[in-house]
């Protein structure tokens, strides 16, 4: 195998669900990558398809009468191509995913043990004494005090964020080469969030396996990822290093997301910024530029104009869909940077007002 | 104990609190635990809130702190009196309320309103906007002909940022941001004194939380209510309070100021929040912080003396033996310690709201 080719490569993902309302369309033409040993954070809203995206990589969206196209090469194999028994193969292998909500993605009837041992045995071929040996050491490595009796407790005897421990002990139980991990630490406090990304950067570190992380958290995207992409309505509207896209961001979503969330270390007078109106339905979709309704510096052709992910001038790997020229953008984030309101951003950038609707129900 | 005053570098619009609207005295809630099903027998208590005092004063914003189950809702509850005390006193306006019944306690209950986390399953699915919003006018009998309250009730969803249109709808018409909004309005219709708004913005994605964060902050400077704010995000709480209190396993270990709380923490438990928060800026990231190891213990069961003692980093044998008092460190705070923080060690926890 080729070197320089990523571990995974997703390419003009469409996911699409028919349902009695008209067609969802969940993901809508995303591409990304991702090198072995590295970190990608996938950021949004809810409905913005993130999880769907990621579903998807692991097969879990067939069942539900999805139309899916684009492909997603894992180790020189088309995913969606591939066979239900061959995927099989991949799915708790070679890619494992950890679910937000760590008490109903565990089985409450069976013991964390035996349902470890199950994860093992389906892919390897093991006798049971041996899985079992392997899931104690399994809970030991993330972290479980005492793992040899622990193994023979039910899930509801764990503490949420044990709960999660053994959810990432089972999505480890096959050394994966992959780690999808969808919001795994929403459902959890502050203080068990930082043990468990602490647990999930060692174990990295120790079995050099990527981590792909979706959150809606910017602060855990910060602190995880080392590149990141932002989805919006279903489409990556900008990806860079984590770097760059903290310090320098070029889409008017990401400046939003920035400016709506309070900063710890920030002033205490910064007015939050909010973005206006609500995410756009993926059944009806704005036209143009979906995200232009919510934009403050919308133009009357970027209703008409579907923006594409171009590379920004001197570092091409950061992409952004927008219809707003370079240097403007530049100069609207310099504003807002310094606290300025977006009104007053456009004002001193020399924009014209968005002749567009502004979304109802907001002061 | 007094009530501490705000630093003087607290904008200005917001009152310069020293008068106590409400306090909160000794305050305790156990829920029992029974066995048996028809004699129950009471084998022990889920000591949720266990001898909190302090006070809300008038025109601030309080926040409460904490992780799940350190008793930061059952606190609110219990002042709004939606519990019952187990003992202890909540004082409002100087008034013992802590066992009003009847028309006294109704008479209260329009001075005191609540936010809800969950803008979906605090709202009546049957019933209109409109009725939901206006049913505060019907319960405290202020109906004065159905024009005037339908008036009333555009009125609030104006100043909320809803539009007054939509009075005819049904909350599943709604966005989540948009219920919030609906029920920021029903808890302003009889304009109260107080308002406790329990993890207001926690179900919402983040575009949308700072619209709401926004909207109460507006509405406290316009209206000026007094605020108690209940959170586990301590961005969202330095953001929007004056005074922060921080809860764990239902005391509160550590009270003041929030400028003051969140440069100089001096209780263990606070630098250990405030480290283990994520910060959107990888520039700052750090290779090691420092974890607290374990889980919080069971509320049932809570360690001796100092609570905080088995997970502590600097405990020692004193801890487990005398539980410290909440008293003033002589840097803004009132932290429940033996051994408090000292600057270095805040710098070196890496506690990132420090300067």
């Amino acid at each position: 195998m080729n070197a320089a080719e990523p571990l995974l490569r997703v390419e003009d993902l469409h996911v699409e669900f028919p349902t009695e309302d008209g067609v969802v369309h969940a993901v809508d033409g995303i591409s990304y990558e991702v090198a072995r040993g590295r970190t990608l954070g996938i950021v949004g809203e809810s409905g913005s398809g993130k999880t769907v995206s990621s579903l998807t990589t692991l097969g879990l969206t067939r069942t539900q009468g999805a139309h899916i196209s684009g492909r997603i090469m894992f180790e020189g194999r088309d995913l969606v191509a591939l066979g239900e028994d061959e995927l099989r193969g991949v799915r708790g292998n070679d890619i494992a995913m950890v679910f937000q909500d760590p008490l109903s993605s565990l089985h409450p009837f069976f013991k964390v043990g035996a349902q470890l041992i199950e994860a093992i045995r389906v892919h390897q071929d093991m006798n049971k004494a041996k899985a079992r040996e392997r899931a104690v050491e399994l809970l030991g490595l993330v972290g479980i005090p005492d793992p040899s009796r622990r193994v023979e407790e039910f899930p509801h005897e764990f503490s949420g964020g044990m709960r999660q421990r053994a959810m990432i002990a089972m999505a480890l139980a096959n050394e994966p080469k992959l780690l999808i991990a969808d919001e795994p630490t929403t459902a959890l406090d502050v203080t068990v969030q930082a043990q468990i990304l602490a647990l999930m950067e060692r174990l990295q570190r120790e079995l050099g396996m990527a981590i792909v992380i979706i959150t809606h958290d910017l602060g855990v995207v910060a602190e995880m990822a080392d590149d990141i992409a932002v989805m919006y309505a279903g489409r990556i509207v900008e990806t860079a290093s984590a770097e760059l896209l903290f310090s320098s961001p070029e889409h008017p979503y990401t400046w939003g997301l920035l400016k709506s969330i309070p900063m710890l270390a920030g002033s205490r007078d910064e007015e939050l910024v909010p973005i206006p109106g609500t995410p756009p339905s993926l059944i009806n979709r704005p036209s143009g530029c979906h995200f232009h309704p919510r934009c403050p510096y919308a133009q009357p052709d970027h209703a008409r104009i579907d923006p594409q992910l171009r590379g920004v001038p001197d570092h091409p790997a950061h992409q952004a869909a927008c219809l707003l020229e370079v240097d403007v953008r530049r100069r609207l984030w310099a504003e807002l940077r310094a606290g300025r309101l977006p009104e007053q951003a456009r004002e001193t950038v020399g924009l014209p007002e968005p002749v567009l609707e502004q979304p109802e129900a907001h002061a | 104990m007094s009530a501490q005053p705000l630093t003087p570098q607290t904008p200005a619009g917001r009152s310069p609190g020293g008068e106590p609207l409400m306090q909160v005295r000794n305050l305790v809630k156990h829920f029992p635990i029974t066995r048996g099903i028809v004699i129950q027998r009471k084998v022990g208590a889920v000591q949720a809130v266990d001898g909190v005092s302090f006070d809300v004063n008038r025109g601030e914003t309080l926040g409460i702190v904490g992780e799940t189950g350190c008793g930061k809702s059952t606190t609110a509850r219990v002042m709004m009196r939606l519990l019952e005390a187990t003992s202890g006193e909540v004082l409002f306006e100087g008034q013992d309320i802590t066992h009003l019944k009847g028309a006294r306690l109704k008479a209260i209950r329009r001075d005191m309103q609540m936010i809800f986390q969950d803008p979906y399953s605090s709202l009546n699915p049957r019933k209109t906007v409109g009725s939901i919003i206006g049913q505060p006018f019907a319960i405290h009998g202020l109906e004065k002909g159905k024009g005037e309250r339908k008036r009333a009730v555009q009125e609030l969803m104006e100043t909320v940022g809803l539009n007054p249109e939509h009075y005819n709808r049904y909350p599943h018409e709604f966005s989540g941001g948009q219920r919030q909004r609906i029920g920021v309005a029903r808890a302003l219709a009889l304009k109260p004194k107080l308002l406790i708004a329990d993890e207001p913005v926690s179900a919402l994605d983040v575009s949308i939380q700072a619209q709401v964060l926004n909207l109460l902050r507006d509405m406290q400077r316009q209206l000026g209510l007094t605020l108690v704010f209940i959170a586990h995000d301590l961005s969202v709480v330095r953001h929007m309070c004056d005074r922060v209190a921080v809860m764990y396993l239902g005391r509160i270990v550590e009270i003041g100021p929030g400028e003051a709380l969140y440069d100089f923490p001096r209780h263990p438990y606070t630098g250990a929040l405030l480290s283990a928060v994520p910060v959107a800026d990888p520039s700052a990231r750090k290779d090691e912080r420092t974890l607290l190891s374990g889980d919080v213990p069971s509320p049932a069961n809570p360690p001796s003396a100092c609570r905080f003692h088995t997970r502590c980093p600097k405990a020692q044998e004193l801890c487990s033996v005398e539980d410290p008092p909440l008293e003033d460190k002589g840097t803004g705070t009132r932290a429940a310690c033996h051994f408090p923080l000292s600057r270095e060690e805040v710098a070196e926890i890496g506690v990132r709201s420090s300067r």
